[in-house]
């Protein structure tokens, strides 16, 4: 009976985990291409990053926190460019964090052939961030590590 | 509320300035001014004392990033082909070690020895170099060729198109454009971007 009750508990616990996991979507360019275009009501907010990157790990709480505090205003989308054999690392590291903005693994390691077409302005340096109001497509691109009220000033100034 | 609210704009408006993109470094086609940077023999080093080079790949790089460590054999790869053909590899460090504990001179030495660098790794101190040049990112390369008695800028990007996988690379665009020189010719392709590593810069 004890064993029963142990693999019941356990397999609820998988299924729980299963549903809870807010796992990486691995993508290709198109994907990337088609959310950085799609119209809509609200603020886009696209952040890359990688978990190798210090930076990008220190800034990451500012756009969940921010994703809460603007709920009804923006959408926050934080893409992944560690390479896609790591999908594991990224998606046990969203977990640890708690983590609930869409989470993007983009898999295209011909770097060259994709970065101008996200800014013409990206050395291709991470942390970097694109800010799109879905309705008039004005946008705004940042390549360096944003602090919490940088962030905030970010997103205000397209909400105002 | 309303204050905050301004004061956001304010910081708002700082960032769009602050945020721009330093674009000021060099171009292709550009002359290159001379440096004098402490390399990991204890030595100072200029590019004038390779008198015998026809041009340089200059690496901007590091101990620290994945993507200089993914690269580490193809950049040694590059200046043993390309050494003894008048293009040596000059590696230049300009990560602010605070920012970067990993990046101190002591542990520059350390790295090289360990990975027995046959090349120059110099170390930016003041970062005034990687400022000069506009590099943004770790690995970041700029081909230099002697036209006259200047260097100029002939190249500007990444090593090839594939940082995970060296087998995987189909362009190989350093290789290229040092190939090109060497033929007389001007690169087919002059600037590339990669994704990388930024510059550890020193807190303004």
């Amino acid at each position: 009976m004890k064993i029963i009750i142990f693999y019941v508990t356990m397999s609820l616990l998988v299924v729980f985990n299963s549903k809870a996991q807010n796992d990486a979507d691995i993508i290709k360019f198109d994907r990337l291409d088609q959310l950085i275009k799609e119209s809509g009501e609200r603020i886009k907010v696209i952040n890359f990053w990688a978990t190798w990157c210090g930076p990008c790990i220190k800034e990451l709480p500012y756009f969940e926190a921010a994703r809460k505090n603007y709920a009804d205003k923006i959408s926050v989308h934080l893409v992944s460019l560690d390479f896609a054999d790591q999908i594991a690392k990224v998606n046990k590291f969203v977990e640890r964090k708690g983590m609930k903005s869409s989470i993007y693994l983009l898999d295209e390691i011909d770097y060259n052939s994709w970065i101008d077409k996200v800014d013409k302005n990206w050395s291709g340096a991470i942390p970097a961030t694109l800010v799109i109001n879905e309705k008039t497509g004005e946008r705004k691109f940042v390549e360096s590590e944003l602090t919490d009220d940088e962030l905030k000033g970010l997103i205000e100034n397209f909400i105002d | 509320m309303r204050k905050s609210s301004m004061l956001i704009a304010m910081v708002g408006l700082i960032l769009s300035f602050a945020g721009s993109p330093v674009n000021n470094g060099y171009k292709v086609g550009d002359k290159v001014e001379d440096f004098k940077l402490k390399g990991v023999d204890g030595k100072m080093m200029s590019l004038a004392d390779h008198q015998e080079a026809q041009g340089f790949i200059v690496v901007f790089d590091c101990n620290t990033c994945p993507y200089s460590k993914a690269y580490l054999k193809r950049i040694k790869a590059l200046n043993e082909k390309y050494a003894d053909q008048g293009y040596p590899v000059v590696a230049i460090n300009s990560n602010d070690p605070k920012r970067s504990p990993g990046d101190t001179f002591e542990e520059m030495v350390s790295y090289a020895n360990e990975n027995d660098y046959e090349h120059p790794y110099l170390y930016d101190a003041d970062q005034t170099v990687a400022k000069r040049f506009g590099a943004t990112n770790t690995p970041h390369v700029y081909v230099l060729n002697k036209d006259g008695g200047n260097l100029v800028v002939k190249y500007i990007g990444a090593i090839d198109n594939n940082s995970r996988d060296a087998s995987a690379v189909d362009k190989r665009y350093v290789e290229d454009a040092v190939d090109a020189l060497i033929s007389g010719d001007k690169p087919a392709v002059t600037k590339t971007k990669a994704i990388g590593c930024t510059i550890k810069w020193k807190a303004a």
